[in-house]
């Protein structure tokens, strides 16, 4: 079967633990987690977590019956990227002096809709959000200037079906 | 406004204690009804074992003699029971100690309960004296954990681990407790779990899936049934022979399945797997529906994944739906409690037989017998076989007695000839294959089975492993009859080395010591034979005995089991020899 890339969202409880539990799953089975999102959800009380892998389809299937398996889980989807809205963020800190020596990286900035965060006398921060590939470009329309620290988030996605998890939850209320 | 909250005062005097967090732990025990437990004292757990000393006449702990025992123990009380095992140790290497066990209970779905002491809350992650992260260690061997740091979680965390324990697919469960908590104290009150909003044990059965099931099953040629561990801890064990009765199917066990249906029964066919059966390895591929009800695919159960029942239809009962098409792709999926779920199939089979099919199974057998078995249990060779020793047991036991075996040679060979008439019988380490288990399971079976004979079945290797437990059996008088196949190697071990590896026997031969002598050390009556003609006689003197009893048989030292599919080997590739 083919690889490719699938966002595994998890929807659980917020307990200390779990997130060692659900790593160790993907580590059990030699599946590199290629980004890793928690956060709260639409739910309150319920985290989520949003888990991107390159792997076949069946292995992300047995993967999220494993990951359900967990008494903290609620519900574990995984979805293809056609099936999603994602994207990821990114921070560019670069020296100061070359905003006004490299007139360049003005044009980078508008070209690539990103935001200057802060400004200081040594340094000043650019925000980007968009898709994997768009950061990578800015990143390397940025490169040859010298970036002195990058980092970039992990995805956080949305997907365009409904994700049926509040009516698990009143379900279990009215139980 | 005064007399209210007096009042309020007053009614919760009545319904709480104002107790330490380590009394409250023994309340928790007993409101779930635990009146036994193994387990090990130390420095972190002590507050708890000075309530133990307090509470003694209400609650028994049976000190084994090192913390894998205590689980092992809880192991076997557990599956013969099928109530939660409870064991306790105290932290660092207390608890590391358990986790052999623990993951054996997780893997063969064995409701446990542990419960480690650990550090006070403020030397957390202090690398403190006995300090170890038990709570990360046991994660992926556990099915739920948790660290208690504050002594008002106590009753809550406690219910909800028995509650996760025993319900859906059991497994193993463990509470770290710091010693914070267990000094501290607390309004007591106990309420049991009977839900957690992020966990649902079983799943609904589909009425669609049972028709559909049922459809399969009605029109089949060549059906076959395969039952797992599933039909014991879903207590389907009536629904079971219903429904091989009815619809007149051959039924065939794993290994984890075994006692959950008559050994005589005439459809019970035998067990499949590496050391199973013939006929139920072969024709698992010439079968037109499988119908797997509470087993799981196992490797050994399977052999090559892509040669094994290709030509089936495969439908799987089962309450795991994390199981369903993990192993192999199945027609249908029928999720659940399996005794609800037959109990649903049941009125939609029609009543059917399959004389040619189950004469397929027959023939099968009388090869078997002819090459195999009949030189197993009936040899005429000058060494002492273990499937002889297995026969004369169940001959002396009229197939009434619990087995509990430990891994290996005389593991594959005890189950492949004990006889059994009645469920929850079988007490072996099926997935975790853990050597050293048998001697306290049988400790723990026997306390669960106090009115029923318990022998253990052990190989010298495994037999050392956890040989200390003899101080539990003398101590405590705990009469289980405990029988070593003394081959003086690691005879499975050995077999491979033979069959793949040229015979180069690799630290596999064991030079032994009196074991007649160590278990007279412990004061335990015993006898060592070697030769055939005392066998009977010594399997009857050890049967009829009230007490525990220690019996050493000097079997024949480079035995092979056989039937066995090599790894990587089709089911039906299957070597008689």
């Amino acid at each position: 079967m083919e690889k490719q890339w699938y966002t595994i969202s998890v929807y659980s409880e917020n307990h200390v633990g779990l997130l060692n539990r659900i790593s160790g799953i993907f580590l059990k089975r030699h599946i590199n987690i290629e980004s890793l999102n928690v956060s709260k959800s639409e739910i309150d009380g319920v985290s989520k977590f949003t888990i991107v892998v390159n792997t076949t389809e069946d292995w992300t299937r047995k993967i999220v019956g494993q990951i359900e398996k967990q008494i903290e889980v609620i519900k574990a989807f995984y979805h293809t990227d056609d099936e999603t809205i994602y994207q990821e963020s990114a921070l560019f800190k670069i020296a100061s002096h070359l905003l006004f020596d490299e007139r360049q990286i003005q044009n980078i900035i508008k070209e690539h809709n990103s935001q200057i965060v802060t400004v200081s006398r040594e340094f000043f921060v650019l925000a980007k959000t968009g898709r994997r590939h768009e950061i990578d470009e800015m990143h390397n329309a940025l490169e040859p200037y010298g970036i002195m620290q990058f980092v970039r988030s992990g995805r956080i996605a949305v997907t365009k079906a409904a994700m049926p998890i509040s009516e698990l939850l009143e379900e279990f209320q009215e139980n | 406004m005064e007399t209210l909250k007096t009042k309020k005062e007053e009614k919760k005097k009545e319904t709480t204690m104002r107790i330490s967090g380590a009394e409250a732990i023994i309340h928790c025990l007993l409101a779930e009804g635990v009146d036994l437990i193994y387990g090990y004292p130390g420095g972190a757990i002590m507050p708890v074992y000075d309530e133990l000393y307090k509470f003694q006449d209400k609650l028994t702990h049976i000190l084994t003699r090192h913390e894998q025992g205590a689980t092992h123990a809880a192991q076997g009380y557990a599956r013969v029971t099928g109530k939660v095992g409870v064991a306790m140790a105290t932290s660092g290497p207390g608890a590391t100690n358990l986790v052999t066990g623990i993951a054996d209970a997780q893997i063969d779905s064995t409701p446990m309960v542990c419960i480690t002491g650990q550090v006070t809350r403020s030397l957390l992650g202090s690398d403190a004296f006995q300090e170890t992260d038990i709570v990360g260690i046991s994660t992926p061997v556990t099915k739920w954990n948790y660290q208690i740091t504050r002594v008002e979680e106590i009753p809550e965390i406690m219910a909800k681990a028995f509650y996760i324990a025993k319900s859906g697919r059991p497994g193993p469960v463990l509470i770290d407790i710091t010693k914070n908590a267990q000094f501290d104290e607390l309004d007591f009150k106990y309420e049991k779990c009977t839900g957690v909003r992020s966990y649902k044990p079983v799943p609904e059965p589909d009425a669609s899936a049972i028709e559909k099931a049922a459809e399969l099953i009605n029109n089949a040629k060549k059906p076959y049934i395969v039952f797992g561990q599933g039909v014991i801890l879903g207590k389907a064990e009536e629904e079971l022979k219903a429904l091989v009765e009815k619809a007149g199917i051959p039924a065939a066990w794993t290994i984890l399945g075994l006692s959950a249906m008559d050994s005589d029964h005439p459809l019970n066919v035998g067990m499949v797997g590496m050391h199973g059966n013939y006929g139920p390895n072969i024709l698992t591929n010439e079968c037109d529906v499988l119908i797997a009800i509470g087993m799981r695919f196992d490797d050994r159960v399977t052999g090559n994944l892509q040669t094994y029942a290709k030509q089936a239809k495969v439908i799987h009962f089962e309450i795991d739906p994390a199981e369903i098409n993990k192993n192999v792709k199945v027609e249908v999926a029928v999720l659940g409690n399996s005794k609800e779920t037959l109990g649903m199939l049941l009125p939609l089979i029609n009543e059917n037989s399959h004389p040619e099919w189950v004469a397929e199974f027959e023939d099968k057998y009388q090869i078997e017998y002819d090459t195999l078995i009949k030189n197993d249990i009936y040899p005429t060779k000058e060494g002492l076989t273990m499937g002889e020793v297995i026969e004369q047991i169940n001959e002396a036991s009229g197939h009434k007695a619990v087995m509990v075996s430990d891994v290996g040679q005389h593991q594959m060979i005890a189950c492949r000839y004990a006889k059994f008439k009645q469920t929850m019988s079988n007490v072996t380490s099926g997935g975790l294959g853990t050597m050293g288990f048998g001697l306290p399971a049988a400790i723990g079976a026997k306390m669960g089975a106090m009115d029923r004979e318990v022998v253990a079945i052990i190989g010298d290797g495994g037999y050392q492993m956890t040989i200390q437990e003899l101080g539990v059996i003398f101590q405590h008088n705990v009469p289980v009859k405990i029988v070593v196949l003394n081959n003086e190697h690691l005879g499975m071990v050995r077999q491979w080395q033979e069959l793949f590896f040229e015979s180069r026997y690799a630290s596999t031969v064991m030079t032994n010591p009196d074991f007649v002598k160590i278990a007279e050390g412990y004061h335990i009556k015993s006898r060592r034979v070697v030769e055939r003609s005392e066998l009977k006689e010594a399997v009857e003197e050890m049967m009829a005995s009230k007490d525990p009893y220690f019996l050493e048989v000097k079997v024949e030292k480079e035995d092979n089991v056989f039937p066995m599919i090599p790894t990587g080997a089709s089911v039906a590739d299957i070597r008689l020899k």
